[in-house]
């Protein structure tokens, strides 16, 4: 168990890696002109141009710009605006010149009201998604079944962000039924803190139960059909535990692979959720950069989204291991 | 032993002494002709002994858009405590749908059951699924092919034993487990503390069936069906999990219903023969009487298509064509499509009229369904030459 999951984590640094170094040939390699952005396009004079290029160390040579934007991940580094000196502590992703601020800083700021959103969204499709599926998966075939799947594909071919929009302006706008999206705190008032999320998390994950249900339903079919849930009906065990024990651990392994993926790409950003609700996580920073062309933004962004996907593959991986026993040898 | 069942003690004595009066007003009541409907049923074991099981006039049809798929039409036999009855026939035959039934497995919307199945004397067939419950894997239990599959993989062996037991014994998981180790030494599997805690995948096909044998009987059933208990097997495990099965049957004294087409296996197990083609009994008997004096020409069909080491050179005999479709069963005796003796009997009757199961020999518990006159001397000179 521990070589398996030694190995896994030796596998998922690489990616890392190789993440850290496409980003940053992405936006520094690449004929993108970071020093002219920051510079803007009226009042740059030649002279601050140069000066911004040499703050950012972007006349240095590449390699040597890698190994500092990368040692200072682990160091922290000094930047200098406008003559005064600013420290970027370690981790740093980088100093963001438009806003005046560590990127780490800011997405320090972001992260927890993304998290909060996936947090909510895991739990309702968890639950009520896979719950849903097996319900109809036990009910194969008849007319609640079908009608149950066909209402699911209804709703995921209506795109998310009519969905989120119409729900935002009918339900807590015009007969204002469900709270306004916005972001407090957990901290500083748990109750204001769910309120504030309670609608996006309702609406993004309602739309996407749709496709945990079928996902689920489709798995708990085919595990419903296997030989070893004949005996386990076989043995006397009551309907309630043959579904909800025998056949849902296994039914549960392809949905824990896309939710592992899924909880991964929402934590990168939510987008449509933090914009149309209000929430200021971070796929609105990364909106808001790339309108602004802040690269430092986009590029600490990005290689955080990386990590956070890594290290949801690496949890699918070792939460595989726990539920199925003959992965473990492998 | 158990109790006897009380309605099969009537029904005995009713075939056996219907010219008593009181039987006699009884008989009237219901019929003209029970007594003999029911001989004539096969429900009478024929050991003669008070059976366990009796499954009587048991139909199964599963309703589905293209029609009803007949997979059992009125069958009936019976298994007294510590004997065995191998149900012989091809795919399809209706062999594992009606024992199935006997657990009460099937999808009760998809299916429709009628008949009877008696346990003990207790009627099964229509019981709601909470009754069914208490009587799965407790008084009946269920061998499966191939055990494999019918192990939970996430499982280990122990956690599924256990399991097993804790449904129908109130017990801690300590003495649960006490008894799963005693079944695992029981069964023959060494080491067995440390097989407790192993996942099936990590057992041999061999001992997963050893394992899957300790889990069907640890509830001490007082009938196991064994669906084709050696079919997933090495041929040299075949034996061994046989003998095991022989020898725990000696010990616990349970019932078996062994679901086999390897008349190999039925040899060497049982003690009473049911032969089922395309949902119905064609022949039933003793296992002596099947086996070595088969009256009908699909039993014949059956033995003939054993390969033999001593014939190796020769060319097998398989039975020509396919099983009919459930849907749809011809006309008349179900296996007339097959059999090369039809042209035998007068008129068309193999065609138009379906065989009833009769006594072989005018009277006696070896019953077969087929039109021929003289099956006896057919079997003595045509078919009896060529199994060798």
């Amino acid at each position: 168990m521990l070589y398996f999951v030694a190995r896994r984590l030796v596998s998922a640094l690489s990616v890392v890696l190789a993440t850290l170094i496409a980003t940053f040939a992405l936006f520094f390699i690449a004929p993108t002109d970071p020093a002219g952005a920051i510079c803007g396009e009226r009042n740059c004079t030649q002279q601050r141009y140069n000066e911004i290029k040499e703050n950012l160390h972007l006349d240095r040579p590449k390699v040597q710009q890698f190994a500092e934007y990368t040692a200072g991940i682990f160091t922290g580094r000094d930047f200098t605006t406008s003559g005064v000196k600013q420290h970027c502590a370690a981790p740093c992703l980088g100093f963001s010149f438009k806003n005046d601020r560590p990127v780490t800083d800011m997405l320090k700021d972001r992260f927890p009201v993304t998290l909060s959103l996936v947090f909510g969204y895991a739990v309702i499709v968890l639950t009520v998604g896979v719950f849903v599926g097996s319900m109809a998966a036990k009910r194969r075939g008849t007319l609640g079944d079908r009608a149950l799947m066909t209402s699911t594909l209804v709703v995921s071919s209506v795109p998310y962000y009519i969905v989120a929009l119409m729900v935002a302006l009918y339900l807590t706008v015009l007969y204002p039924i469900l709270p306004r999206g916005s972001w407090t705190p957990l901290l500083e008032n748990p109750a204001q803190w769910f309120a504030g999320l309670l609608t996006p998390w309702l609406v993004l994950g309602a739309y996407n139960c749709t496709s945990y249900a079928r996902y689920s339903r489709g798995s708990m079919v085919e595990t419903l059909n296997e030989d070893f849930i004949r005996t386990a009906r076989a043995k006397g065990l009551s309907d309630r535990k043959v579904t909800y024990k025998h056949a849902l651990r296994s039914g549960l392994i392809p949905v824990v692979t896309i939710f592992g993926l899924d909880v991964a790409g929402s934590l990168a950003g939510a987008i449509f959720t933090e914009r149309i609700f209000d929430l200021p996580g971070l796929g609105v920073l990364v909106l808001d950069s790339l309108n602004s062309y802040d690269l430092p933004v986009i590029m600490g962004t990005v290689l955080v989204a990386s990590v956070i996907i890594v290290a949801m593959n690496f949890l699918v991986d070792v939460g595989y291991s726990v539920i199925d026993p003959r992965v473990r040898l492998t | 032993m158990s109790t006897p069942a009380p309605e099969e003690n009537r029904k005995d004595s009713m075939a056996e002494n219907a010219a008593t009066p009181a039987d006699a007003t009884a008989a009237v009541k219901r019929g003209p002709s029970v007594a003999t409907r029911e001989r004539r049923q096969g429900s009478i074991n024929p050991s003669g002994e008070t059976p366990y099981l009796v499954v009587q006039d048991l139909t199964v049809k599963f309703p589905t858009v293209d029609g009803v798929v007949s997979a059992v039409n009125g069958l009936s036999y019976s298994v007294p405590l510590g004997r065995t009855l191998a149900i012989v026939g091809e795919s399809g035959s209706g062999k594992s749908v009606s024992s199935m039934a006997v657990m009460g497995l099937h999808d009760r919307k998809r299916t429709r059951i009628t008949g009877s199945i008696s346990l003990g004397g207790d009627e099964i067939v229509g019981l709601s699924e909470h009754d069914l419950m208490k009587i799965r894997g407790d008084a009946v239990s269920m061998v499966f092919q191939d055990p494999q599959s019918s192990l939970h993989p996430l499982y280990t062996i122990g956690n599924q034993l256990v399991e097993a037991y804790r449904v129908h014994h109130h017990v801690s998981k300590d003495a649960a487990k006490k008894r799963a180790l005693e079944m695992l030494d029981l069964v023959g599997i060494p080491n067995p503390v440390r097989r407790f805690a192993q996942y099936p995948h990590e057992f041999s096909g061999g001992m997963r069936q050893r394992a899957m044998i300790a889990m069907s009987l640890i509830n001490d059933p007082k009938l196991v069906i064994a669906d084709e208990p050696t079919t997933a097997l090495d041929v040299t495990v075949q034996a061994q999990i046989l003998d095991l099965l022989n020898n725990l049957q000696k010990e616990f004294g349970s019932a078996i219903v062994l679901i086999t087409h390897d008349l190999g296996v039925v040899a060497e197990m049982a003690d009473d023969v049911l032969v089922m083609y395309a949902g119905r009994c064609v022949e039933y008997g003793t296992a002596e009487d099947v086996l070595a004096h088969p009256r009908m020409p699909y039993t014949w069909g059956l033995l003939e298509s054993i390969p033999t080491v001593s014939a190796a050179s020769e060319r097998l005999r398989p039975i020509k064509g396919l099983p009919p479709s459930l849907l749809n069963l011809p006309s008349g005796c179900s296996f007339n499509p097959r059999c090369p003796y039809k042209d035998r009997v007068k008129g068309e009757r193999c065609l138009t009229e379906l065989p009833e199961l009769l006594p072989v020999d005018g009277a006696g518990a070896h019953t077969s369904r087929c039109h021929l006159h003289d099956k006896a001397s057919i079997y003595e000179a045509e078919v009896a030459p060529r199994l060798g």
